[in-house]
C-alpha cells in the first residue's frame, strides 16, 4: 500500500475513535461540562493533561526548532517540563482544594473582588485563543501536505471534529478522547524515532542512542554531528549561542508561564481531591518527559541524516523526498554558483525576503499557464532574490518531524503515523484550549458577572454554544491567520507568568496579600512585559534589547516587578478581611481536617 | 472545630511548617539542576564526560538530566504529602 491510502486509513481510523468516545462520554450537567464531574483517575487525566499540553508545536515544531538551535533549543526542553514542577509543588493541590472552577473564580474570591476576576477572565480569553488559533492552523498543515487537500478544507474538517465533542462531551468527553489521543501521538513521535535510532546508532532507546556510536564507526553520534557542522560553518551543535542570562531567562519565563495557564491549571480541577491532584501532575510530567527526552534525540538524528544527505550532493542524485517537498515550499534551493549541487552552510539565509511581504518564506515561478518554471538541474526557480553567501538551502524546521521518516527510508505506514500524530496533538489542544474559552465566558463572565440568577440548564446550554462560536472564531483565523499568531503564543508564556503566576502563589502562601497589591501587581507586570514585547518586536525590532534579554525572556523581569509590587502595595494597605484568611488556611490544609469531605468541585 | 477526632491547632501548624520545608529543599534541587547545571555552569560541566557514552554532562542536564531529575521531583513529593496527610489524619487521606 502506498502512504496516502495508508494515511486515509489511519487518520479516518483515529477520527472514528474519538468520536466514538466523545458519545460514550457526553456531559450531563455544568460540573460535567466544566471539570468532567471531578472524578477522573489521576493515571487518565495524567494522560490528558500531556495531550492537552503538547500542541502541533511540541509535536512538529519542536524537534525541528531544536536541531537548528543546538544546545540553546533546551530552554524549550527545560521550560516546557519545568513548570511542571511548580504546578505541582505549588499550585495544583491548593487550587483544587480551593473547588470551584476556573482561575478567575480563585482570583475573584481570594481578593475579595468583581474587578480581579474580571481582568483574569480577559486574560485567560486572549491567552487561549492566540493558541488555539495555532493549532487549528497546525491541522489544516497536517491536512494539506499529507493527504492532498487544501489547507482550508483540512481546518473545516478539523473544526467539524472539534465542534463535535467538545461541544457535545464537555470536558468529559474532552478528557477521554484526549487519553486516547496521548497514545495515537506518543506512538507516532516513538516509532519513528526508535526505528532512527537503530539506523544510526544501533540502540533502540533514543534517549540512549543519542549518546551512542555513529554507525560502529568509534565516534559518537554527537561527536560526528559537531564535526559535520563545524565543518559546513554552523558551529559546534553542542555548544550555546545565546547569552547565559538570556537562556536563563527564557528558561523561567516559559517555566513559571507554563504554570500559569489556564488550560493547564483547570486540569487538575477535574480530579478528586487534593492529592489526586498532585498524583496527576506527576503522571502528567511522565507522560510529557516521554516526549521532551525523544525530541532532542531525534533533533540530533535528523540534523545529521540531513547535512549528510544533502551537503555536497547533486540535485538530480537527491532522494525523492526532497522533491516532493520542494513541491509544499518548505525546501528550496538556488543553485548560486551553477555547478549543479546543493551547497548547504552556516553562511545566513540563501535568499532575501520577496520586496514587501512581511514573512521569510519562498515563492516559486511559474509562466502564464501556471506550470512551474525550472533551472538547469531541474529545481525549481526563486522569486526572491538570492543572497550573497554561499549558503544555497532553505530548509523549513518543520520539516525535521515531518519528513524525517522519509529521510531515513522508513515504511509507508510509518509516515502515515506522523499525520495521525501530528492530527491528534492539534486536535486535543485546540478541543482543551476551547473549553476554557466557553468556561470562561458562560461561567465567569456572564453567570458570575453578569446574570447571577441564570439556571443550571441555561448555563449548560450557554457554555455549549460559547464552545461553538469560539471553534468558528478559531477556524477563522486557522483559515486567515494574521501574521504574528506565532510570535504571540510564544509570548503567550511571558504574559502568563507576568500576570496570573505570582498572583496565585502569592494568594495561597502569604495572607497579607491584598486585593490592591495583587491587581497593581498584575496590570503592572503585564504592561510592563506588554510594552517591551511590543516595542522589540513590532515597533523598533533592530535595537539591541536590555542586557540582551531578548522578548521571549523579560517575563520573567515582569514577573519578578509583579511580586515587588504586589508585595510592597500589600504591606501599605489594610490587611485582608477576616474571610479571606480564613479561605488562604482552609486551602493550605487537606479539607478532612477541618471535618469536611471532598466531594469535588461544587458550583455557588 | 472542637470535635476531638480533629488535628489541633497545633498539628495543623505543624503540616504545614513541614509541607514548606520540604517544598523549600525540593524547589532548591529543580534550580540547581536546571538553572545551576543546565545553564549558569554547563560551559565547565561541559569539560567532563558521561562515561561510555558521547554526552557532555552540562548539555546532556540541559537536554536530558533535568527532565529527569523534575519526575523524581514531583514523585518525591507525592509520597511525602501523602505520608503527612496520614500522620495528620490518623489514616484518612485529603
Amino acid at each position: 500500500m502506498d502512504v496516502r491510502i495508508w494515511t486515509y486509513l489511519l487518520v479516518g481510523l483515529t477520527f472514528a475513535l474519538y468520536i466514538g468516545i466523545a458519545v460514550w462520554s457526553r456531559a450531563g450537567s455544568t460540573k460535567e461540562f466544566y471539570v468532567a464531574g471531578g472524578g477522573v483517575p489521576s493515571v487518565a487525566n495524567g494522560m490528558a493533561t500531556a495531550a492537552d499540553w503538547m500542541s502541533a508545536a511540541s509535536f512538529i515544531s519542536m524537534a525541528g526548532i531544536i536541531s537548528f538551535a543546538g544546545r540553546d533549543g533546551a530552554v524549550y526542553l527545560m521550560g516546557w517540563t519545568g513548570g511542571y514542577v511548580l504546578l505541582a509543588l505549588l499550585l495544583a493541590p491548593y487550587l483544587r482544594r480551593f473547588g470551584k472552577f476556573t482561575v478567575p473564580d480563585f482570583i475573584g474570591d481570594r481578593y475579595y473582588s468583581k474587578l480581579a476576576r474580571f481582568v483574569a477572565v480577559l486574560c485567560a480569553i486572549f491567552v487561549s485563543f492566540t493558541y488555539v488559533a495555532g493549532q487549528m492552523r497546525g491541522v489544516g498543515v497536517v491536512f494539506s501536505r499529507f493527504l492532498e487537500v487544501d489547507v482550508n478544507l483540512g481546518v473545516v474538517i478539523g473544526m467539524i471534529i472539534v465542534l463535535f465533542y467538545a461541544v457535545l462531551g464537555g470536558m468529559k468527553g474532552i478528557t477521554y478522547t484526549q487519553v486516547a489521543q496521548y497514545c495515537v501521538l506518543i506512538f507516532a513521535f516513538m516509532v519513528p524515532a526508535i526505528f532512527i535510532s537503530i539506523q544510526i546508532a544501533g540502540n533502540p532507546v533514543p534517549q540512549l542512542g543519542m549518546g551512542g556510536e555513529f554507525e560502529g564507526s568509534g565516534v559518537s553520534v554527537l561527536d560526528k554531528l559537531d564535526g559535520l557542522s563545524e565543518e559546513l560553518g554552523f558551529g559546534a551543535y553542542t555548544e550555546g549561542r545565546k547569552s547565559t542570562l538570556d537562556v536563563f531567562c527564557i528558561t523561567a519565563a516559559l517555566m513559571c508561564g507554563t504554570a500559569g495557564l489556564p488550560h493547564v491549571i483547570v486540569r487538575f480541577y477535574t480530579v478528586k481531591k487534593a492529592s489526586a491532584a498532585r498524583s496527576s501532575a506527576l503522571w502528567a510530567l511522565l507522560f510529557i518527559a516521554i516526549l521532551y527526552t525523544t525530541a532532542p534525540a531525534v533533533a540530533v538524528f535528523a540534523r545529521t541524516n540531513l547535512l549528510r544527505t544533502v551537503s555536497d550532493t547533486a540535485y538530480t542524485e537527491l532522494p525523492g523526498w526532497f522533491r516532493n517537498w520542494e513541491d509544499t515550499g518548505l525546501l528550496a534551493w538556488v543553485d548560486k554558483n551553477g555547478d549543479g549541487k546543493v551547497q548547504y552552510t552556516g553562511s545566513g539565509a540563501a535568499f532575501e525576503t520577496r520586496e514587501g511581504d512581511p514573512k521569510f518564506k519562498p515563492y516559486f515561478r511559474s509562466d502564464d499557464g501556471g506550470a512551474s518554471l525550472r533551472g538547469a538541474s531541474g529545481e525549481r526557480l526563486l522569486d526572491n532574490p538570492a543572497t550573497g553567501g554561499d549558503n544555497e538551502l532553505y530548509i523549513d524546521r518543520d520539516i525535521m518531524v515531518l519528513a524525517n521518516p522519509e529521510i531515513a527510508r522508513l515504511p509507508a505506514w510509518v509516515i502515515a503515523l506522523v499525520a495521525a500524530g501530528g492530527l491528534a496533538a492539534a486536535l486535543s489542544t485546540a478541543a482543551g484550549l476551547l473549553l476554557v474559552i466557553s468556561t470562561s465566558v458562560a461561567h465567569d463572565l456572564v453567570k458570575k458577572t453578569f446574570v447571577p440568577e441564570l439556571t443550571e440548564k441555561g448555563e449548560l446550554v450557554l457554555a455549549r454554544c460559547a464552545a461553538g462560536v469560539a471553534v468558528v472564531v478559531a477556524g477563522y483565523f486557522g483559515i486567515k491567520p494574521p501574521g504574528f499568531v506565532a510570535e504571540v503564543v510564544a509570548f503567550a508564556f511571558g504574559l502568563a507568568a507576568s500576570s496570573f503566576f505570582p498572583a496565585i502563589i502569592l494568594g495561597i502562601f502569604s495572607k497579607r496579600t491584598t486585593m490592591i497589591g495583587a491587581v497593581c501587581g498584575m496590570v503592572v507586570g503585564i504592561a510592563f512585559t506588554g510594552s517591551y514585547i511590543i516595542y522589540y518586536k513590532f515597533v523598533n525590532p533592530d535595537a539591541s534589547p536590555w542586557f540582551g534579554i531578548s522578548p521571549e525572556g523579560i517575563g520573567t523581569l515582569g514577573m519578578v516587578i509583579n511580586f515587588v509590587v504586589a508585595i510592597g502595595v500589600s504591606l501599605a494597605t489594610r490587611r485582608p478581611p477576616e474571610e479571606v484568611r480564613d479561605l488562604v488556611d482552609r486551602v493550605r490544609l487537606p479539607r478532612a481536617a477541618f471535618g469536611e469531605d471532598d466531594a469535588g468541585p461544587s458550583a455557588h | 472545630m472542637s470535635d476531638p477526632n480533629l488535628p489541633d491547632e497545633a498539628a495543623r501548624r505543624r503540616y504545614w511548617k513541614h509541607n514548606l520545608g520540604w517544598l523549600g529543599g525540593l524547589l532548591m534541587i529543580w534550580f540547581v539542576v536546571s538553572y545551576g547545571c543546565g545553564i549558569l555552569w554547563v560551559e565547565q560541566l561541559d569539560k567532563i564526560r558521561i562515561p561510555g557514552t558521547g554526552f557532555k554532562l552540562g548539555f546532556w542536564f540541559a537536554q536530558q538530566g533535568s527532565i529527569y531529575v523534575f519526575v523524581v521531583l514531583i514523585a518525591v513529593y507525592v509520597k511525602v504529602m501523602n505520608r503527612l496527610d496520614r500522620e495528620l489524619l490518623g489514616g484518612g487521606s485529603d
